[in-house]
């Protein structure tokens, strides 16, 4: 990692590396006070202020606070859970209204200024939902097709010549068992991940330049510059992931809901 | 990024979860989960529902308007034929009523004058076979008078008498 050395005044740069992940604990060694932790927490506080305070008059002709709340709620509830669910959505509406609002806040606290970290590039909480969603569309599929029937619907899946099972029925096991689980939690935790390990190259790198001899601070307004421009893509990441996660959590309760797969 | 113990061991990879945040995770998210559910979804629905209602609701008031104003006229002129149906009938019962009354009128008058004429005629009658009674007494006192002068004989014998008169009568009564 330190083949990046770089040899001006301000001695040897040091890229960021997975090491930037680990925040200290704010309060001595208390490992629930980390600046993570902190940030989920502050989250939960800030969309339920928000999301109350839009929803308090449920006004027929909405206020611009209502409003804002209830286009965020009225994309989640129509164009996520309506039109991939069917006519139950209803009852999935909160788990993935809260699911797209938790990862959106939290993904955007990577490039607010002063909180300036994802919380879901540490990997727990990516864990943490993907697991909710796993519970989530696994019971909502034993309870309505039964266990039995849904897991032979998993291994065997209809209309399909029987030597063809010896290949699918394990692919399909580890499709609903482990990849599903896996790559919603991964996917997120990835972009987060390597969304702000960007950042940090540019930024860092663009303050370590501006540190060294005169040539090197004339590029550094480049590195500088490339780091804005990489903060209003990840701005984008940030929105597309948690509108990836929340699709495919819904996607996955569709499936267990169909009849057929 | 120079922490001691825990950079170092968790640094190795990345994919291995914290306790502690999972479990902040989990509670954090439930919570957020419990709040919107109870508090927000609710709301919003709500909001939407009254939305509909006052859009669909003012298409629904329009028509049940129209409704109520289309079964009122109904009513006012099946109202209206009513009335007009019963002043007919009144009118013509007053007719045949009317008409009734003045055919009893009419009956009872010549009932009435049928009564008087009867009883003129009857009282006509009487005094006629009075005016003759009393004219054949008078008629035969007369005559008997008149042939006693005559003859100069003194009819005093009464049945005799009445026999003569009434001879005479006949005689007169076929002379006519």
């Amino acid at each position: 990692m330190r083949s990046f050395l770089l040899t001006g005044s301000g001695g040897g740069f040091v890229p960021p590396s997975t090491a930037d992940f680990n925040l200290p604990p704010i309060f001595g060694h208390n490992v629930y006070t980390t600046k993570p932790i902190a940030l989920v927490v502050l989250s939960v506080i800030l969309v339920s202020v928000f999301f109350i305070a839009a929803s308090r008059k449920a006004a027929v002709v909405p206020s611009k606070l209502q409003f804002a709340g209830e286009s965020i709620y009225a994309f989640v509830r129509n164009d996520l859970a309506r039109d991939v669910i069917g006519h139950e959505f209803m009852r999935f509406v909160p788990y993935l209204f809260t699911l797209f609002t938790f990862i959106l806040t939290n993904n955007i606290f990577g490039i607010v200024p002063l909180l300036q970290f994802p919380a879901m590039s540490h990997v727990s909480f990516p864990y943490v939902l993907a697991i909710f969603t796993f519970v989530i569309f696994h019971a909502v599929a034993i309870r309505k097709k039964g266990l039995m029937p849904y897991l032979k619907e998993i291994m065997f899946m209809p209309g399909v010549p029987k030597p063809v099972y010896i290949l699918l029925t394990p692919i399909e096991l580890a499709t609903f068992f482990v990849v599903r689980p896996l790559t919603l939690s991964l996917r997120l935790f990835a972009n987060m991940f390597a969304g702000h390990l960007l950042l940090l190259v540019f930024i860092l790198g663009g303050d370590h330049l501006l540190k060294g001899v005169v040539g090197l601070k004339l590029i550094s307004p480049f590195a500088f510059t490339f780091g804005i421009g990489l903060t209003f893509f990840e701005f984008m990441v940030q929105c597309l992931q948690a509108y990836i996660f929340t699709l495919l959590t819904a996607l996955y309760i569709a499936g267990a809901l169909a009849d057929e797969h | 990024m120079s922490f001691k113990s825990t950079a170092a061991e968790a640094a190795a990879n990345p994919l291995v979860p914290h306790t502690a945040e999972l479990i902040v995770g989990a509670i954090a998210f439930t919570l957020l989960f419990l709040v919107l559910r109870s508090k927000v979804v609710p709301m919003f629905e709500k909001a939407f529902a009254a939305r509909t209602e006052a859009i669909q609701g003012g298409i629904e008031k329009a028509e049940q308007a129209q409704r109520d104003a289309a079964t009122a006229l109904s009513q006012y002129t099946a109202q209206l034929a009513d009335a007009r149906g019963e002043a007919q009938s009144i009118r013509e019962e007053a007719r045949v009523q009317g008409a009734a009354i003045i055919e009893d009128l009419r009956t009872k008058a010549q009932e009435e004058a049928a009564r008087i004429t009867a009883s003129a005629h009857a009282s006509i009658e009487a005094e006629r076979q009075q005016a003759i009674t009393s004219l054949r007494n008078e008629v035969g006192t007369l005559a008997t008078e008149l042939a006693s002068k005559i003859v100069g004989e003194a009819l005093d014998d009464q049945v005799r008498q009445s026999r003569i008169v009434d001879r005479f009568l006949e005689d007169l009564e076929k002379s006519k």
